[in-house]
């Protein structure tokens, strides 16, 4: 099993719903966040492209991070998800060092927090927070270990990108481009 | 010492805050994790009341049985079990500890005018004898309600039962008036909300100006997503790169103020080239030959010299709408109110939809259904010997519902108006805000004998007030069903998940409170809100029981009627003519152009850039500015400049800058410049409702700019009394500007 | 003209504009690091070639400080920790793949050996004390008699902390400033140079001066070549390499870096030491100090512009 998640930024207008609903789920406390938009220009005026992209933690599979990490706090579980045990963590900064896509920060009680894919709702075989509050529906979910889901199947239909390949990580967030 | 002074900072003062919330640390200003575990909890069905599209919904309990998060309620058409950013984030309304906390009556001490804490009995004494005053001396028609939400129903039925039907709310002249007007002047039926554009199933949305995705009227965003999906066509004119021109196949950056000569000749090629739907133009249209004629010298090329839109851009974006036809969209849009002309900017709007065959049609505009609630048991309300039209003989003919620039206006005593306003009561808007010139309004506050807010938040417009109710949120109440027309008719309960907080009180309650004391209890003939709506619904064959427990009932529709005009189906509009009106009768009686016409907007003076003003997903106008979860996603607004511009100005991102328009008036703060390409270089673009002057507003205060204080030149709309915003012209100061020039 | 901005959310000063997780605790947990690193390798170095009588300063006295210097170091890494009531899991599990771990376990070897290591030394340093306890005397007595076996322990272990000050850094993959091999071998340099500079500073004896000062010559010129080659490697390197080293070229680091870590930490000290070394009258703590000076500030300086740097996307 391989948890993912692809984003179409065709769709995507940057509402921001995801950030605000994510926050709210997850008691991310005001002024911190687990996922935030990104809204890139390119071009002269009036030839413009525009691209919106919803971006958290890559949950990659080679997760520098993890390997980062020097208490085991910072794991790999059942499907891919990379998780951070509060209990296990000291602070020293290391994986959010280690992190090319800044998805971690440290939380006001002293433990790294980042995005959990909402593991508490996808164990009950819900939809992360943000995917199911998208109201563009731009958002997609699932394993792309299994062929037939629905994941897979848009991830061979559409072009797609991930976000800096070139750093070795894996991640697993695709852009549908 | 005016009559009225703007009370920044009310007697209970800024101290009173520190009080522990389960989730939110006020004294970190931070939303901390309390250890409940998720989900679990119970759930109450409300609709949203952070914009107006209201989208049904659940409030999440947490195992505290405290307010946790609001989900959209899955059976709702409004969000389809999404709600926006704004909807999640309502919380933050309730959670926000900036609220109003208790009633407030305005006094003098010591020469200083200041608010004292109230209890209910104490303000509403006050505000009845005074209404009884007003009454007594100058009639109860000289009380007007602005409101915009749904406290608004509840005060209106009060005034209505007082004598008084000058209820209004800024939604229409400020807002979406002049598409009402122009669309009944040409199918005998208005657009209303949500609109009645059938996106889902559209091969071509063209939007003129409305920047769905920043607005975020759900069900439209959804609908656009869906639409994109498709493989829908969308054609975006708008100075602007807006996020929806950033999905669109054709981007026109219009020269800002001639939209009209867009559509005129538009309408002149589709004629010309025979493209537009001969049967349905001849079956259901009046005043086609007029049409043909009147558009004959609009071509292209004359309108590329006042639009900067290429002639061949012109004819390729005519015929991809007329290739999508009938499945196509020239969407009204919803704030429409800009250069003063807007009624019949309107009407070109509806009458390319007419020849493109789109109106009834799959994929163009479908007819609503609404279902019927049942009537209260009430007395027949008093019929009042004067109104607001009073004040503008001969003007505004075509003005469906009451203008709140209008009563602003007739508020400041002239001669030549016999009926001034005495008393406003206002309930969920901040018209210093939302009316255009801020003097103006001010002006006028000082000319009332008494005004009440009602308000959730201390907004600019309590500052101004003799009393001040704080309502308690929409988490926190009950108010009417929501009844809206969609594809399929739907009800909508909204039901109180916690206690009002501190001593904020439900809409319902204070206008029967007051009622009661105006002798007008008849009106409100049940003890409880719960008891109104459980006998309505019982009327329908349901209970307030039974809607809590699904917050939202779905009927099939009465009339299989959906797309009425898809085969051609003989129908008779309710015009003077029967059909739709190309050639408006209506106009030409009221001695309007029944044809519209380009007429040239006064354009920016050198170093002077028009000022356009628009949303971002996770506003809603000012109301929203305060609340915790949203300021966390937005806090402030800055102003788009082109880096031509910024070049020759020597702007830099983040800079902050003063802006000053042509009326010499600058911005009471500074506000950040955002160097991009997406704005044209002979206008600026900023996001409205930042700017806030009241220092109660503690996460909102400073932050941005407000574009409303830059509004003072108001184009008024000679048909409806719309108020056009888009004729102010800003240019940039640097250097702070010397004190007590504004 | 691209115009990327984050329109929501990481509106996190820690993390935006600039990562800056790490403030001035660890590089100066790391100066620390290096410089025990050196004093230790320098005493352990003399000892077994038998010169603690000609050259006592480096053998005998500088290491005395090296215990209070580690507990200086470990407290910082402490300030640095934001849950610091979990320290202790630093010690209950052992990750060959993080480097933080790789330094926790270090210094839990290198700081009791220091320890041995001074208390081997403490009755030739300290001949008058008294110290009371039998007990005490059998322990030092113990101490004395396993020194060589312990001298070469810390030889190697103080080249692992030396290096391991630099490739804590290197390790990050995520930064691209700090992503090159070099930053081992020159924080190990630059420690060696660091220890041979405070020995300077303690020693009485002009022998042992000269020594050191020709030792440190000779690292500052190895610094000197490291620093080069590492901007040659990120100049022949990616995008993302090239553009952190450009925070060095014309970017916002290029003054404090040239002027003050290059000019004044190492050119300066270079030239003062030939002066010394033809026995001009130059003070020999001036370019001692500067070469602290200098290593410490390179520290700083690498840690924060590696914290600027990042993939682009």
């Amino acid at each position: 099993m391989r948890y993912a998640m692809a984003i179409d930024t065709k769709k995507c207008v940057g509402c921001s719903d995801c950030v605000v609903a994510c926050q709210i789920e997850n008691h991310v406390p005001t002024g911190f966040c687990r996922d935030w938009v990104i809204e890139a220009t390119s071009g002269t005026y009036p030839d413009l492209s525009m691209e919106f992209r919803s971006e958290r933690c890559n949950h990659c599979s080679n997760a520098p991070c993890v390997r980062c990490c020097p208490t085991e706090a910072s794991h790999i579980v059942e499907g891919g998800i990379v998780l951070v045990d509060a209990d296990q963590c000291i602070g020293c900064g290391a994986c959010i060092e280690s992190c090319p896509y800044d998805a971690r920060y440290i939380h006001p009680e002293g433990h790294v927090d980042k995005c959990t894919f909402c593991i508490h709702r996808v164990e009950k075989g819900q939809n992360p927070a943000c995917v199911d509050v998208c109201p563009t529906t731009c958002m997609y979910f699932g394993d792309t270990d299994d062929p037939n889901s629905d994941i897979s199947k848009l991830l061979k239909k559409r072009k797609w990108k991930t976000l800096i390949p070139e750093a070795g990580t894996d991640p697993n967030i695709y852009y549908l481009i | 010492m005016e009559r009225r002074d703007f009370i920044k900072i009310g007697s209970f003062g800024l101290g009173a805050v520190a009080f522990s919330n389960p989730i939110f640390n006020y004294l970190s200003n931070s939303v901390v994790l309390d250890g409940v575990t998720q989900g679990g909890g119970k759930r109450i069905p409300t609709y949203c009341e952070v914009c107006f599209w209201k989208c049904a919904a659940w409030t999440h309990l947490n195992e505290k049985g405290e307010i946790w998060k609001l989900t959209g309620n899955d059976d709702d058409p409004h969000c389809n079990g999404r709600l926006c950013p704004r909807g999640t984030g309502g919380v933050g309304m309730y959670y926000d500890d900036d609220r109003l906390k208790t009633p407030l009556i305005r006094h003098t001490v010591n020469g200083k005018q200041e608010f004292q804490e109230a209890t209910w009995d104490e303000a509403f004494n006050f505000i009845a004898k005074k209404m009884k005053k007003i009454s007594d001396q100058y009639g109860p028609e000289c009380i007007a309600l602005f409101s915009h939400g749904s406290g608004g129903k509840h005060f209106g039925r009060m005034l209505k039962a007082f004598g008084s039907t000058n209820i209004t709310a800024p939604s229409y002249a400020q807002c979406r008036g002049p598409r009402e007007v122009g669309f009944f002047a040409t199918y005998g039926e208005g657009i209303g909300s949500p609109e009645r554009v059938d996106i889902r199933d559209t091969e071509c949305l063209v939007l003129i100006g409305s920047h769905i995705g920043e607005n975020m009227h759900n069900g439209q965003v959804q609908e656009m997503s869906e639409a994109i999906d498709k493989g829908a066509t969308i054609i975006t004119v708008d100075p602007r790169f807006s996020t929806a021109a950033s999905k669109s196949k054709f981007w026109l950056p219009i020269k800002p103020s001639t939209d009209m000569a867009l559509l005129l000749s538009w309408i002149h090629v589709i004629i010309n080239e025979e493209w537009y739907d001969k049967k349905f133009v001849e079956k259901y249209t009046f005043g086609f030959d007029e049409l043909k004629e009147h558009v004959k010298s609009f071509t292209p090329e004359w309108a590329y010299g006042i639009t900067t839109i290429k002639p061949n851009i012109i004819r390729k974006t005519a015929k991809e709408m007329a290739n999508a036809s009938p499945s196509v969209i020239i969407h009204p849009g919803r704030h429409v109110t800009w250069y003063g002309d807007d009624t019949q900017r309107l009407r070109a709007v509806a009458i390319l939809n007419a020849l493109l065959g789109s109106w009834g049609r799959r994929g163009g505009f479908y007819n609503p259904e609404k279902k019927k609630i049942a009537k209260l048991d009430i007395p027949k309300y008093p019929t009042p010997s004067k109104t607001w039209r009073d004040a503008f003989p001969g003007k505004y003919k075509l003005a469906g519902l009451a203008l709140a620039s209008g009563i602003c206006d007739a508020t400041i005593p002239a001669g030549d108006r016999d009926c001034s306003f005495k008393a406003w009561i206002v309930n969920g808007t901040n018209l210093i805000s939302t009316l255009p010139n801020q003097a103006n309004t001010i002006k006028a506050i000082q000319n009332l004998d008494l005004m009440v807010v009602i308000d959730t938040m201390p907004m600019e417009i309590t500052g101004y007030a003799d009393v001040v109710l704080p309502e308690c949120t929409y988490l926190e109440r009950y108010d009417n069903l929501r009844v809206s027309g969609h594809r399929e008719p739907t009800i909508a309960l909204r039901a109180p998940a916690a206690e009002p907080k501190y001593d904020s009180k439900p809409a319902w309650w204070m206008a029967k409170e007051l009622a009661q004391r105006l002798d007008l209890s008849d009106y409100f003939p049940f003890e409880k809100e719960e008891d109104e709506l459980d006998w309505q619904l019982k009327q329908m064959g349901l209970s307030l029981e039974e809607m809590k427990k699904i917050g939202l009932k779905k009927y099939a529709r009465e009339y299989d009627d959906l797309y009425p005009l898809e085969n051609l189906e003989d129908y008779e509009f309710n015009t003077n003519t029967g059909k739709i009106e190309l050639y408006s009768t209506a106009m030409e009686d009221e001695g309007y152009d029944p044809l519209p016409k380009y007429t040239q907007h006064e354009e920016p003076p050198e170093g002077f850039y028009r000022l356009i003003y628009g949303r971002a997903p996770m506003h809603t106008f000012s109301r929203t500015a305060n609340n915790p979860n949203l300021t966390d996603l937005m806090d402030e607004n800055k102003v788009w400049v082109n880096p031509k511009v910024a070049k020759e100005w020597d702007l830099n991102n983040n800079q902050e800058i003063w802006l000053e328009n042509q009326d010499g008036i600058v911005t009471s703060f500074p506000i950040k410049v955002r160097v991009t390409e997406r704005i044209r270089w002979d206008s600026v673009y900023m996001i409205h409702g930042f700017g806030h002057t009241d220092k109660r507003l503690t996460r909102a205060y400073g932050r941005g700019a407000s574009d409303a204080e830059m509004i003072t030149k108001v184009h008024i709309d000679p048909e409806m009394g719309g108020t056009g915003m888009r004729g102010n012209f800003v240019t940039f100061l640097t250097e702070a500007p010397s004190k007590g020039k504004s | 003209m691209i115009e990327e901005i984050i329109i929501s959310g990481r509106n996190n000063p820690e993390i935006d504009p600039t990562l800056h997780i790490w403030g001035w605790e660890i590089p100066f947990y790391l100066f620390i690091g290096g410089l025990v690193a050196g004093i230790l390798f320098f005493s352990a170095l003399y000892t077994i070639r038998d010169k603690s009588s000609e050259y006592p300063t480096v053998v005998m006295i500088a290491p005395m400080f090296t215990p209070f210097f580690l507990g200086i170091g470990l407290f910082a890494l402490f300030l640095d920790l934001s849950h610091k009531l979990y320290f202790w899991q630093l010690y209950t599990n052992i990750r060959w793949e993080s480097p933080m771990s790789w330094g926790a376990w270090t210094l839990m070897v290198v700081t009791p050996l220091s320890i041995i290591w001074s208390a081997s030394w403490v009755q030739d340093v300290f001949p008058n004390w008294d110290w009371k306890y039998n007990w005490i005397k059998d322990i030092l007595t113990k101490f004395i008699e396993i020194r060589k076996q312990v001298a070469w322990l810390i030889i190697f272990l103080s080249i692992i902390l030396g290096m391991y000050t630099g490739i804590l850094l290197s390790a990050f993959n995520a930064r691209p400033f700090w992503n090159t091999a070099i930053l081992g071998p020159l924080f190990l340099t630059s420690g060696l140079s660091a220890g041979a500079a405070f020995i300077i500073l303690l020693s009485k004896s002009k022998k042992e001066k000269h020594l050191f000062i020709k030792i440190d010559f000779m690292l500052i010129i190895t610094e000197l070549f490291l620093i080069v080659h590492m901007f040659m490697g990120f100049l022949a390197g990616t995008k993302v390499h090239i553009e952190a080293a450009n925070l060095f070229l014309g970017g916002p680091f290029t003054v404090q870096f040239w002027v003050f870590v290059v000019g004044l930490g190492l050119i300066v000290p270079i030239f003062l030491e030939i002066l010394e070394l033809k026995n001009k009258p130059i003070p020999a703590y001036l370019s001692a100090i500067l070469v602290l000076y200098g290593s410490i500030m390179l520290r700083f300086i690498v840690v924060e512009a590696g914290q600027a740097s990042r993939w682009l996307y």
